[in-house]
């Protein structure tokens, strides 16, 4: 008995390889390349006058235009009023959408009352609200913040729910063969399936929240980016919008990589 | 405690699942329940847990559970039940922490069941660490952690290949030689039935009636190897079952 190949029949051909691909990986040095490969065009186009500064100001000078806020101190009012909205409008946004998601993950009664109204309201963009807010919660804080919170508010909901949806039954079944308190199978069961979910609705919700801020800041908002942008903008200051629409996205940036760390810390044992 | 089963009969809507089914489980017992795929015996296994309420007829404890118990009827699931984000002595911890044990209490019957299920070097492992066969250890475990008087295993060994099978089941045994524990043992595998049932009982198709039950006096200890009598039992076995077999195998899943 021999698994050694006869040296004495023909050779015969390999067989064809059809196996591997379709599982991108991500390539650290990839994203900068790209970035810096673009701004570096755009600046060039803008230099040779190939494109127009009336069109878009060159990132040297959207660059020049950041530097006057930093050195005028204003980019810390700018940013610390915004921040202030964001976070307490997409905290409590996501905190009661995590309370509301879970009632309607867990009641019939909350699910087959209050899913319809999720459905109906989630689609109206709240910017078309805003006049009401300011009637609502004043033309203050209050209607910059509400404007946020009720924009995270309801992608939170549905992840939340969504979520919970999709717990193995079967490990709430086992909390239930072990004798599991009610509000044992909850936090220590249902809520942690269906933390991927919510962080995933975090994520979406982190995005919305800074869309928002932009439009909550056309409220007669002294300070914040959004406002800067707005002001930028009707003055047809185009390398201050471009400096402030960059502060946005690095504010989007940063939400991202926090979320991310949250999620792999909580996450940990997926892996 | 003993268990016994009065005319369970239950039906889904229009279909009717089991029928006037009862049964005694005696301290003590391995009662192996067995029947063609969709016949029913899961769902019986839930009933006798408290799982699932039955149409008709009753599940009774007679007697009461020893002194210690936390948890008379406990389950051993097929697909294990562990909780992913949970470690191997979280998820043993999962079910002490509502009883009113202290952190001590707690944590020595953590250690004595892993050092029972011989998995003390795996305290702190992830679920997604472990082979299959080590994550139904662990959910055995689990389950002896809550001193069960009657352990209800749903097809317990079904999720796993063949050698780990084997491995697992003479744990079964060894288990059963030291503790004596009572259990019913839902398996649509005859070997595992003769090997471990002292009681054999023999569902038919849906809707699942007790078709009969085999009796294996033989002591567990002895049931190894080459064993002309376990061969004669489990061939009647499945003369009992192989047209039943058949024709469920024929039936659409579900209507």
């Amino acid at each position: 008995m021999s698994d050694r190949p006869s040296d004495s029949q023909e050779r015969g051909k390999p067989v064809p390889f059809r196996g591997g691909g379709f599982l991108p990986k991500p390539k650290k040095i990839i994203a900068p390349i790209v970035f810096i490969v673009l701004i570096g065009l755009w600046e060039l186009g803008t230099r040779t006058g190939m494109i127009s500064p009336l069109i878009l100001p060159a990132p040297s000078e959207a660059f020049g235009a950041f530097m006057d806020l930093v050195n005028s101190g204003l980019l810390w009012q700018h940013l610390a009023a915004s921040l202030q909205r964001l976070l307490i409008g997409w905290f409590s946004g996501t905190m009661l959408g995590i309370l509301v998601g879970t009632l309607i993950g867990l009641f019939s009664l909350a699910r087959s009352g209050m899913q319809p109204l999720v459905s109906a309201i989630f689609p109206i963009p709240k910017i078309a609200l805003l006049p009401l807010f300011v009637i609502w919660f004043g033309i203050g804080e209050g209607s910059k913040v509400a404007t946020i919170l009720f924009g995270t508010f309801f992608p939170t909901v549905i992840a939340t729910y969504g979520g919970i949806d999709n717990v193995d039954r079967g490990l709430i079944r086992m909390g239930q063969s072990f004798g599991l308190s009610r509000i044992s199978i909850i936090t220590k069961i249902i809520l942690p399936g269906a933390l991927p979910a919510i962080l995933s609705g975090a994520r979406i919700s982190a995005a919305i929240a800074i869309i928002l801020l932009v439009a909550a800041e056309m409220i007669a908002a002294e300070f914040g980016i959004g406002a800067y942008i707005l002001l930028a903008g009707s003055l047809m200051a185009t390398d201050q919008l471009i400096a402030g629409v960059a502060i946005l996205s690095c504010l989007g940036l940063v939400f991202a990589w926090l979320i991310g760390r949250a999620e792999k810390y909580f996450l940990k044992w997926r892996a | 405690m003993d268990l016994s089963l009065r005319h369970i009969s239950h039906r889904y809507d229009e279909v009717e699942v089991l029928r006037d089914i009862s049964l005694e489980i005696g301290q003590g017992q391995i009662v192996c329940i067995i029947g063609p795929s969709g016949c029913g015996k899961s769902t019986l296994l839930r009933m006798i847990g408290g799982l699932e309420r039955p149409t008709s007829g009753e599940v009774l404890q007679l007697g009461e559970p020893p002194a210690g118990c936390l948890n008379p009827l406990t389950y051993i699931f097929q697909d294990f039940a562990l909780l992913p984000w949970r470690t191997v002595e979280g998820n043993i911890s999962l079910v002490l922490e509502d009883h009113a044990l202290d952190g001590a209490a707690r944590e020595k019957i953590i250690a004595d069941v892993l050092a029972r299920t011989k998995l003390s070097d795996f305290r702190k492992a992830y679920p997604r660490q472990l082979s299959g066969g080590m994550k139904q250890r662990v959910a055995i475990a689990r389950a002896l952690s809550v001193r069960p008087a009657v352990l209800l295993m749903d097809e317990p060994l079904s999720a796993l290949d063949s050698q780990t099978r084997e491995l697992l089941m003479d744990d079964l045994v060894e288990l059963w030689e030291k503790e004596n524990y009572t259990a019913a043992y839902v398996t649509h595998n005859l070997a595992e039935a003769v090997r471990l049932g002292h009681k054999i009982v023999v569902l038919s198709r849906r809707p699942g009636e007790i078709r009969d039950i085999v009796e294996i006096d033989m002591p567990l200890s002895a049931r190894t190897g080459e064993n002309a009598e376990l061969e004669a039992v489990q061939k009647r076995l499945w003369t009992l079952m192989r047209d039943e077999a058949r024709a469920a195998d024929m039936e659409l899943l579900d209507e």
